[in-house]
């Protein structure tokens, strides 16, 4: 880009060689999205779907954005080239937009019901929210305690197992024979004998953190360099101290790969639990979306889901990336 | 001085040290495996003393039963003419990898023998003045990742003597530098020896090392470990390499250790 070469200054700006005043790829995401908008607006629909305008508006609000941060984003240091580097998927999605709108909606090519149009499923979003909005409030209740208690169980037991022979004695077995059992598994079993629904999908979403979260925990400890211990223990440590302060930290890296898989195989446990017994809920919404073909509901949730899988993974890695800032090159979420 | 604040009032700097008959063995699966024949040592308070012997011939097995952390087969090991039993942070250990732990910065590295033992919110300044006896001021915050390996071993160094030990124990402290930081790190050592005053016991297996820095230089066969040859290394600090009474000390470990071609 010959942008670099340009070093005038707006008064009282100061110049940044590494960020140029005006940002080329904001003015082309924002041409697209502006183009989205106009497509979306003027093009007659094939198919007939409500919220036509609305969807041009929030492209030409996209839009609008984009140049604006086109214009200033020089202004905002830091966070300015951030967004920089946002720009070519800006772009691609803004062309991923008018291609889905012409498949759907503008010539009909994908048809109704099986395919959303995204007027579509901003309809269900602007319409159907508090539904929507109630289902992702359960599960994630239902996914947070049900995970908080099996990581909570898991990470004790890890620990157990690899600090003593005589709890490992009689919990390894116990975790070999049920550990690598899907928790889904227990599901018929689970929906009778606990007293509600709500209760035996939080046991097997605890489930199902619970296995991955013990062994690599238990690995995690029994892996611990054995000098770390003889250094404590010639310095005066109690077995407390050896337990919490040498043997957890070293073992959290693989704490929290564990927490990671859990995590993971709890959100699988979540939706399956949610479409079978739950009457509440992502997954139950999907089913109910289904049953009365309500294919933009699905959709709409789906992203939903996605969204919150994502969330709540990026959470976890932040938290890591915060207690295991000491390591080194560990993988970027 | 900051030597002064490493030692509490009224203890004697060094500890008087006894290995009376050791031998000891592994269990392996089936056999056990002799690592130590019947060595018996005698180290006065604020003596230095090398152990020199081929590698794995057990002299770091020595160091554990001096430190505590083992219990020889046969024989007593004593300190200050009690029993050693289990581990006590007047002995410390240094060993040839520093073990720092790679989750805590420099500061609470150092710490660490503080905090175990419920001391650091009234003796808390010690760790400072630990990390400016190595020469590490301004490293405080850094992590162990960030260091080179000569400053890991000075924080290590740190971490031991933050303790107020009277018994050093060095296991190859110095193995894994580099030569230049090597050099330099062993008239570091002998410097704080000699301002502290403790007894300092150091495993080492090369020769050269052991005559730079020990007054006594006890060297030990291949596995299991007998006493084969004790050295006296009469000589003031500094030493240098060239010196001809170290040169011929040198050759003379050398014949013990079946290397004078």
């Amino acid at each position: 880009m010959s942008a670099s070469g340009i070093t005038v200054a707006a008064p009282g700006v100061t110049p940044r060689a590494s960020a140029p005043a005006l940002w080329l790829g904001g003015l082309l995401a924002g041409g697209i999205w502006l183009g989205a908008a106009a497509f979306t607006a003027w093009l007659p629909d094939e198919i007939e779907v409500g919220r036509t305008q609305e969807l041009a508006l929030l492209a030409a609000v996209l839009g609008g954005l984009a140049v604006l941060a086109a214009l200033t984003s020089g202004l905002f240091g830091e966070a300015g080239l951030k967004l920089r580097k946002a720009g070519p998927w800006l772009s691609v999605l803004g062309l991923a937009l008018i291609g889905w709108e012409w498949l759907t909606a503008k010539s009909g090519t994908l048809p109704l019901p099986f395919f959303a149009s995204p007027q579509g499923l901003l309809e269900v979003y602007l319409e159907d929210w508090p539904r929507l909005g109630e289902s992702v409030l359960r599960s994630l209740w239902l996914l947070l305690t049900g995970y908080a208690i099996g990581a909570f169980a898991g990470f004790v037991a890890g620990v157990a197992l690899g600090w003593s022979k005589a709890i490992g004695y009689w919990v390894h077995p116990v975790l070999r024979l049920i550990g690598p059992l899907p928790a889904t598994a227990w599901l018929p079993i689970a929906f009778f004998v606990f007293p509600t629904s709500g209760s035996a999908s939080t046991f097997l979403v605890a489930l199902a953190a619970w296995f991955p979260v013990t062994v690599l925990t238990w690995s995690g400890v029994v892996g611990v360099n054995r000098n770390y211990y003889d250094i404590a223990r010639t310095l005066g440590a109690s077995q407390t101290f050896l337990v919490l302060k040498v043997a957890i930290p070293a073992a959290l890296p693989q704490v929290f790969v564990g927490l990671f898989m859990g995590l993971g195989a709890s959100f699988s446990v979540l939706v399956v639990a949610e479409m079978l017994g739950v009457k509440a809920g992502l997954g139950w919404y999907l089913q109910w979306a289904q049953g009365w073909a309500a294919y933009g509901n699905m959709y709409a949730a789906l992203v939903v889901m996605a969204l919150m899988c994502s969330g709540l993974t990026t959470l976890l890695f932040k938290s890591r990336d915060r207690l295991l800032a000491w390591q080194k090159g560990t993988v970027r979420w | 001085m900051v030597s002064a604040n490493l030692q509490t009032a009224g203890s004697a700097a060094g500890m008087a040290v006894g290995i009376h008959g050791v031998s000891h063995s592994f269990q392996l699966e089936d056999r056990p495996l002799p690592v130590l024949d019947d060595v018996s040592i005698d180290v006065q308070p604020g003596e230095f003393v090398a152990l020199l012997g081929p590698s794995g011939c057990g002299k770091s097995t020595l160091l554990r039963l001096l430190a505590g952390l083992d219990q020889p087969s046969e024989g007593r090991v004593v300190g200050d003419g009690a029993d050693i039993t289990a581990p006590d942070p007047s002995r410390v250990l240094v060993f040839q990898d520093p073990t720092l732990y790679p989750w805590r910065t420099v500061q609470a590295n150092v710490a660490l023998g503080l905090e175990a033992r419920g001391l650091l919110k009234t003796q808390g300044h010690r760790v400072g003045d630990a990390i400016r006896l190595v020469g590490l001021a301004g490293f405080e915050a850094a992590y162990p990742h960030q260091l080179s390996g000569g400053m890991a071993q000075r924080v290590a160094l740190a971490r031991a003597l933050v303790n107020d030990p009277r018994l050093l124990l060095l296991d190859e402290p110095l193995g894994k530098l580099d030569s230049l930081t090597r050099l330099s790190m062993q008239g570091e050592l002998v410097s704080l020896w000699q301002r502290s005053g403790l007894t300092a016991l150091l495993v080492t297996h090369d020769v050269e090392e052991a005559l730079i820095l020990a007054q006594r230089v006890i060297v030990f066969s291949p596995r299991p470990a007998r006493i084969a040859a004790e050295l006296v290394v009469d000589r003031p600090y500094p030493r240098h390499r060239d010196d001809p009474h170290l040169v011929e000390l040198r050759r003379q470990a050398l014949a013990v250790l079946g290397l004078d071609s």
